[in-house]
């Protein structure tokens, strides 16, 4: 009996009048790659940063429904946003280094939640950037800013960067879209690494992309989840012929 | 004929700048030249004698430390503390948007108009009478939009992605503030203090009535605590009241040095500019 990692329950949103998601029932498989997929402007993020809280931090927003992590319901009163988003960690479209070394990008996390050693910090960044296979190409300049990398080092160390909190869950939206294909092709193959040991929700543009990496895919269209299942089924049998359409190219 | 009207246009651009370099030029030469003869280690030490019938500024070099430094003190935290708070606390609205245009107005107001309010307000209402505390205070008020609107416009410039990023880490609003977005915005705030260094210096009017004159030295250890509730003229209002009295030697000789004081201060925050912009 394996319960999602991730269980959304009639989840609703609204932003002022916009009701940008509709009543949303999920369960995110836990250690599996889940795809959100659907045209733009129809959730997908503002699932993405439900899960999260990130959601939280716009002005005017209404979050009903329930969404639960490990059974714990994210929204309830114990919840402390902090310790959530130690364990449900996010990557941005556009790599978002902060202004400071590669090394202090990694270190970003940890010294938020706790005191840590030089030498424990060490371990943590070597170990985050081998993660994000990206540890030999910034080995040697550990110390120099983090913004002289290119586009594609960027966003893997942003990816490193999450993942030195040690998260459980890593959200990612549209995390190639900035990205040229060599890069893209480095970020797919880091994907289907990590989630032997994380749960990864990833948004993506590219239905190529969404067959080449998850395992389940959801299809979103103008906030609502229109088809749910693995991702094999969902491409070559979708149930719903507005899945059908928009796989096959139709619209979006 | 295009080519001829730009070459023309260029010529004239070239015109203005070397003009707008000559005038500086020429004003800084004309005051150190005039000046400096009267610069001597006598003058610098010592403070005005007029049984002796010599002069001398040490006093006056004193005060304008003590101004610059008190009137940051209170001006800087108050500044940056407000520019935190609208631009990243406070909700856009009515509120904020009053607070934008009170900052703005204040900043055209004369300065004199600040001397009298701090002498009628700190000086009498609050009983500091005329001392530097009351000038710090006053100077201060004068300085803060400075401060506020360089540190928000700084804090603006701060991509909105460091900040999202920070927090989806799990950063607190004021942990990310301190982390992220203070270093980043930190040569926008030295240019803020840079400013109000320059209005501290070169301001008279606002503290003819508020600080005063007073050109003594402290003669004791606690006097130089006590010196703060004592009347302090700063140099550029030793300069004022030395033209007033036609002294325009000591004039200079003031000039000169508080020139050199700006250069020295402009050079100071350029290096810690460059210093916090190196990542
Ligand atoms: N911060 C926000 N404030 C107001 N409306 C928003 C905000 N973010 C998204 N929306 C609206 O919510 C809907 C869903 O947007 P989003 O989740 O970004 O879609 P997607 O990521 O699938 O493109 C859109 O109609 C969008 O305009
Ligand atoms: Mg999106």
């Amino acid at each position: 009996m394996t319960q999602g990692k991730v269980i959304t329950k009639k989840l609703n949103i609204y932003y002022g009048s916009n009701h940008a998601l509709k009543d949303v029932d999920i369960s995110i498989r836990r250690n599996v790659v889940t795809a959100l997929i659907g045209p733009s402007g129809c959730g997908k993020s503002t699932f993405l940063k439900t899960i999260n809280r990130m959601n939280d931090l716009v002005d005017n927003v209404r979050i009903e429904g329930k969404v639960y992590l490990d059974g714990a319901d994210i929204y309830g009163r114990g919840m402390d946003v902090t310790r959530l988003r130690k364990r449900v960690g996010m990557v941005f479209q556009q790599p978002n280094p902060f202004p400071m070394s590669i090394y202090d990008n990694i270190a970003y996390g940890p010294r938020i939640h706790e005191r840590k050693s030089k030498a424990q910090l060490d371990e943590i960044v070597e170990r985050s950037l081998r993660q994000a296979a990206i540890w030999e190409e910034v080995r040697e300049g550990l110390y120099q800013s983090a913004l002289r990398l290119s586009g594609g080092q960027k966003q893997r160390l942003c990816i490193a960067r999450a993942l030195a909190v040690e998260p459980e869950v890593l959200l990612m939206d549209e995390p190639t879209s900035a990205l040229d294909p060599v890069s893209t092709l480095k970020v797919e193959e880091l994907l289907c690494h990590l989630k032997k040991s994380y749960t990864i929700v990833v948004v993506t543009h590219n239905m190529q992309q969404a067959a080449r990496v998850s395992d389940d895919t959801a299809f979103f269209l103008a906030g609502e989840v229109v088809e749910y299942d693995t991702t094999a089924r969902l491409f070559s049998h979708p149930t719903d012929k507005r899945t059908r359409a928009y796989i096959s190219g139709k619209f979006g | 004929m295009r080519r001829l009207k730009d070459d023309m246009l260029l010529c004239l651009i070239y015109l203005a700048a070397f003009a707008a370099e000559f005038l500086l030029i020429g004003i800084l030469g004309y005051v150190f030249v005039k000046g400096f003869p009267q610069v001597s280690w006598h003058f610098l030490t010592s403070v005005t004698s007029v049984l002796q019938g010599t002069a001398g500024i040490a006093g006056n070099i004193v005060n304008t430390l003590y101004m610059v430094i008190l009137t940051l003190l209170i001006a800087v935290p108050l500044g940056i503390g407000s520019a935190i708070y609208l631009n990243e606390y406070a909700r856009p609205g009515k509120i904020v948007g009053l607070i934008a245009f009170t900052t703005e107005t204040l900043s055209g107001i004369p300065s004199i108009l600040f001397g009298l309010f701090g002498m009628v307000f700190f000086g009498s209402a609050l009983g500091l009478g005329y001392s530097i505390l009351t000038g710090a205070f006053t100077l201060a008020l004068m300085v803060l939009p400075l401060i506020t609107r360089n540190t928000q416009e700084a804090l603006k410039t701060v991509p909105e992605a460091y900040r999202s990023g920070a927090l989806s880490m799990g950063a607190g609003r004021w942990h990310m503030i301190r982390t992220i977005l203070l270093p980043a915005a930190m040569p926008g705030i030295l240019t803020g203090i840079l400013l109000a260094v320059g209005r501290i210096l070169g301001e008279s009017a606002a503290l003819l009535f508020t600080a005063g004159s007073g050109y003594f030295l402290p003669r004791s250890f606690g006097g130089w605590f006590r010196k703060l509730l004592e009347s302090g003229g700063t140099l550029s209002v030793q300069l004022y009241l030395s033209m007033s009295k036609a002294q325009y030697s000591v004039a200079f000789g003031i000039a000169a040095v508080l020139l050199c004081m700006v250069l020295g201060i402009n050079l100071l925050l350029r290096i810690l500019a460059k210093k916090w912009d190196v990542v």
